[in-house]
């Protein structure tokens, strides 16, 4: 084997059954593109588990499997996205990410070239996190049982001292901040997925927000809850947190940041905003008074410009998330029943 | 967003709200059925409701396309999907709702028939240009406003010649629908459904223009006004009809002058006309058999009527037993009214089609009335406690 073929194979070639056969083929496709791209000293060690440095604290885990479809979309992939999810994890327990794990499953025939730009951008995103993937697994199965790379990423990390961040803690009279607008991401995948084109392109909030976090946290160590609004959007989030502390919720519709186009993408498709994905924001519950404080130094922090206190945490036997509308009156935002579907009419 | 928001408009519903207070007299009722799932959503999703006086109150009518369609058709199209091997293309609305023995198009794609959520005509017509060794059927459900996209579909098939694509035609009319509530014992000798004037369809109505409901607000004496789907659209809708109930007047009117006209689309009614005929009697959920209230595929196009080309069978169609979804198709009861609301049926598990669609009337009262109920048994017992 020589470097041309190589080469020519990272370019054109395909996943093919060898790259997960535990032989040569998976060696190169480990040490040229995995190692290439992802390296640092404790990958580089080439062991079968990574041998890390355990910080002062109590350590914070997290995993998460990607199955995104399609693998490129506006504003990200599967590769940046998956290092961002877990990071995203990690820090809603007020924690400092350290390390990252990734496994991936190929199917066979997916192109290599591909491959490789999924693997720069992870590695471009753990880069950019500060935060190094030390270990990681690849797998292929045939074609057909897969749909081109899952990607299943574990985060590390340690909660610094006096940080308690957890859902059951929110309480009547907390304060509900949102980091910045919501939809961006279900809307940015859905515009690719459905075929749909709209005149501006709509771009997937994807970002690790745990630097936003830290500096939240340094502010007000106290903060009571931390959550990613990803999957079943801001409206599932509340619902789940309400669950967990037994509390309801008054939302204000007026103070939910939502980008016009985002917007226009919702009505169009008949979908709630409520419920669609985000892969960079959070939402935050803290003590009236700390509020103030908290959203002057989330707005100052770029992932947090458009930060809001978008409502208040109530009393509630039933664990309600209201919401005053716009319009004047009042709505249950619930859990979402199955999947989301357009209306037709 | 702009056209959007102007619709949307909180101050404007308070001086709306207002007016709709002073000039509702307080010593009667009103009863306004929307017919449209449309207006059902909006005044679910807004809260209108919490804007209008007590005495205004919101009958909810059958206009959701998904809600009425009979079990057994839906039974039908997964008969379709599944003894027939076809790919079956659905919009989303239906893909939940359960058919005989809690079987969906859902349940049916789990177990292995290829149905495919679709967003219009042209995805389902893309999929069989892209599938030319498969048979592809397009499940067309809906009122007046689904019916021109179908229409559409069926005469492209055919200048293209797709002869694996055929369309499982369901069509319904808005006009039936509503002689036939206004015929029923119900609202003309038992009094049991109060409707003193009718919301008329949105968007059903850009296409078949206000004319067709002259006859019912003559026959039978009700106002009718033809209501956008926006908040405000429902709020002045309600003020228009309030005050022809006020002055004994029974006319059509329309508020929604920014789509609909009297005579209505006359191109898609005529591409309608081309394709589909009227069918001499369909049956409703709730409503039963309604007389010339949906379409067929003319003969003309008969190679792309699913119906002539695939044996469909006979089958013993069952809904399940104590679900209110016709009484409350019919507007005789609410969703509370029936003692699967909430309890065995809700949107997670629904046992009617009501409780699927967010323009069915329990999946509205459930997502976004529901804190109504358990806000006023919170204070009636604390009502109680106070007393004792």
């Amino acid at each position: 084997m020589n470097m041309v073929e190589k080469d020519i194979s990272l370019r054109t070639g395909n996943v093919d059954m060898t790259h997960g056969g535990g032989g040569r083929a998976m060696a190169e496709l480990i040490r040229d593109l995995f190692h290439r791209h992802l390296g640092n000293p404790v990958l580089d060690q080439g062991n079968d588990a990574a041998l890390i440095d355990v910080p002062q604290g109590r350590l914070v885990m997290s995993t998460d499997g990607h199955v995104i479809s399609p693998l490129f979309f506006p504003g990200g992939d599967i590769g940046s996205l998956s290092v961002h999810g877990t990071l995203n994890d990690v820090a809603m327990a007020g924690a400092k990410p350290l390390y990252l794990t990734a496994g991936f499953i190929l199917e066979e025939g997916f192109p290599l070239a591909d491959l490789e730009r999924i693997v720069i951008s992870m590695a471009h995103a753990a880069r950019e996190a500060g935060v190094p993937v030390v270990t990681g697994d690849t797998k292929v199965v045939e074609k057909g049982k897969g749909d081109g790379v899952f990607i299943t990423t574990t985060g590390l990390g340690v909660v610094p001292d006096g940080v308690r961040v957890s859902a059951d803690r929110a309480r009547p009279g907390q304060a509900i901040l949102l980091s910045g607008p919501i939809g961006d991401h279900g809307v940015a995948i859905l515009s690719k997925r459905e075929n749909l084109e709209f005149e501006t392109e709509i771009l997937s909030d994807s970002a690790a927000v745990h630097g936003l976090v830290a500096q939240m946290i340094e502010t007000v160590p106290d903060i009571a809850v931390l959550r990613d609004p990803t999957r079943g959007g801001l409206a599932a989030t509340l619902n789940e947190i309400a669950r967990s502390a037994k509390v309801g919720m008054m939302l204000d519709e007026a103070a939910i940041p939502l980008r016009p186009d985002v917007a226009a993408a919702c009505e169009l498709l008949g979908l709630d905003p409520l419920y669609v994905a985000n892969e960079g924001k959070l939402i935050c519950l803290c003590e009236a008074a700390d509020a103030e404080r908290l959203i002057e130094v989330m707005r100052a922090h770029p992932l947090g410009r458009d930060t809001a206190r978008i409502g208040t945490v109530t009393e509630d036997d039933a664990n309600l998330i209201q919401m005053k509308t716009g319009f004047g009156g009042t709505r249950v935002v619930d859990w979402l029943a199955g999947e989301q579907l357009p209306r037709i009419c | 967003m702009k056209y959007v928001d102007e619709f949307r408009d909180g101050e404007l519903a308070g001086t709306l709200a207002t007016k709709i207070r002073s000039e509702a007299l307080p010593d009667r009722t009103y009863h306004l059925m929307e017919f449209c799932g449309g207006h059902t959503h909006a005044i679910f999703r807004y809260g209108v409701q919490d804007l209008m006086p007590d005495n205004v109150k919101f009958v909810h009518g059958p206009g959701c396309p998904v809600c009425v369609l009979p079990v057994r058709r839906l039974d039908d199209a997964v008969e379709l999907a599944e003894r027939h091997g076809v790919i079956l293309c659905s919009y989303g609305d239906m893909m939940r709702v359960p058919g005989t023995k809690q079987r969906s198009l859902i349940r049916a794609k789990a177990d292995g028939a290829d149905i495919r959520m679709v967003y219009s005509t042209i995805d389902a017509l893309k999929i069989a240009r892209d599938n030319a060794d498969r048979q592809v059927v397009f499940f067309a459900i809906g009122f007046e406003t689904t019916t021109p996209p179908s229409a559409v579909a069926i005469r492209q098939a055919k200048a293209e010649g797709l002869t694996n694509f055929s369309v499982f035609c369901n069509h319904v009319l808005t006009p039936s629908a509503i002689g036939h509530i206004l015929e029923s014992p119900e609202v003309r000798e038992l009094g049991t459904v109060k409707i003193d004037g009718f919301l008329g369809p949105s968007h059903v109505s850009s296409v078949i223009g206000s004319e067709p409901y002259e006859f019912f607000a003559e026959e039978f004496a009700k106002p009718v006004v033809i209501a956008g789907f926006e908040p405000l659209d429902v709020m002045q809708s309600a003020l228009m009809l309030i005050r022809q109930i006020n002055e004994g007047r029974a006319e059509v009117e329309n508020e929604y002058t920014r789509v609909v006209t009297r005579e209505g689309n006359l191109k898609a009614q005529k591409l309608v006309s081309e394709v589909f005929e009227l069918r001499q009697s369909f049956e409703w959920r709730g409503l039963g058999e309604v007389p010339y209230s949906a379409l067929r595929i003319r003969d003309a196009y008969a190679d792309f009527d699913a119906e002539k080309r695939f044996d469909i069978s006979e089958k013993q169609s069952r809904e399940v037993k104590s679900c209110e979804c016709p009484a409350i198709l019919r507007g005789v009861k609410k969703p509370t009214d029936c003692k699967l609301f909430g309890t065995v049926c809700t949107p997670d598990n629904p046992m009617g089609s009501c409780m699927v669609s967010s323009e069915g009337a329990c999946a509205a009262y459930w997502t976004y009335g529901r804190f109504r109920e358990p806000r006023k048994t919170a204070r009636e017992k604390a009502g109680k406690e106070v007393a004792a």
